[in-house]
């Protein structure tokens, strides 16, 4: 399947400074490993070592958040859109 | 420098203080580098007093206003209900963008207090914060 994947700016810089690619897979997992196949900087920002989502990271296949989707099992058509956002968190702890 | 209207300030407590006893949030949009154009309040997904996260939803549907309207994300802030408004470990470990600026109210004085930061490998330089009539 190919769909197209839209990156945030601070992860441009570690994926050829591309807004917008085309990746293939048919679960997010799928597309996660072959991005951090292609872009290994980005590893550690997509996939805990057991090869769940990070925490931080919000994947969206167009407009669902995939964490409601089964996670790195949510499935991929042809044309979706999928969005790579960083969590916006922190706080005074 | 970040520059905010008192119209914005104004929304940017509101939203801090209809969040108590939780922090409050929210993303600021701009359409040149450092002056605000837009607050955009967020629920606190983390539903603490001690931490707070930008509901997702938020995130994308802004994320996507940003790319086809040509604006510019500016950056997040959030308040601190007990403590100074000043960046946490949490606060510097999790900064999603060193090109954003980071605004920290402090609902902790009376009036609330607000400062701005910029967080860059883990190094926080606070920055003049201008809040124009």
């Amino acid at each position: 399947m190919s769909a197209v994947l839209r990156i945030p700016t601070v992860l441009r810089p570690v994926m050829g400074g591309e807004s917008v690619i085309a990746v293939e897979g048919s679960t997010v997992g799928e597309v996660l490993t072959t991005l951090t196949t292609t872009y290994p900087a980005i590893k550690g920002q997509l996939l805990n070592d057991d090869g769940t989502l990070h925490r931080f990271l919000n994947v969206y296949v167009n407009d669902d958040d995939v964490r409601y989707l089964g996670g790195v099992e949510a499935s991929v058509r042809n044309n979706d859109e999928i969005t790579l956002l960083p969590a916006v968190a922190g706080g005074a702890n | 420098m970040l520059t905010l209207t008192s119209t914005q300030r104004d929304a940017i407590l509101a939203t801090c203080i209809r969040a108590l006893p939780n922090e409050g949030c929210g993303l600021l949009l701009g359409s040149a580098e450092d002056a605000v154009s837009e607050v955009v309040p967020s629920e606190n997904m983390a539903d603490s007093a001690k931490i707070y996260e930008i509901d997702p939803k938020v995130l994308l549907k802004t994320f996507r206003r940003v790319d086809h309207e040509g604006l510019t994300m500016l950056g997040v802030f959030h308040s601190h209900t007990h403590s100074e408004a000043y960046p946490s470990p949490t606060d510097v470990r999790q900064a999603p963008d060193p090109a954003w600026h980071y605004l920290l109210v402090s609902l902790a004085t009376s009036p609330p207090e607000l400062r701005s930061f910029r967080v860059v490998d883990g190094q926080v330089s606070e920055e003049s914060l201008s809040i124009e009539a």
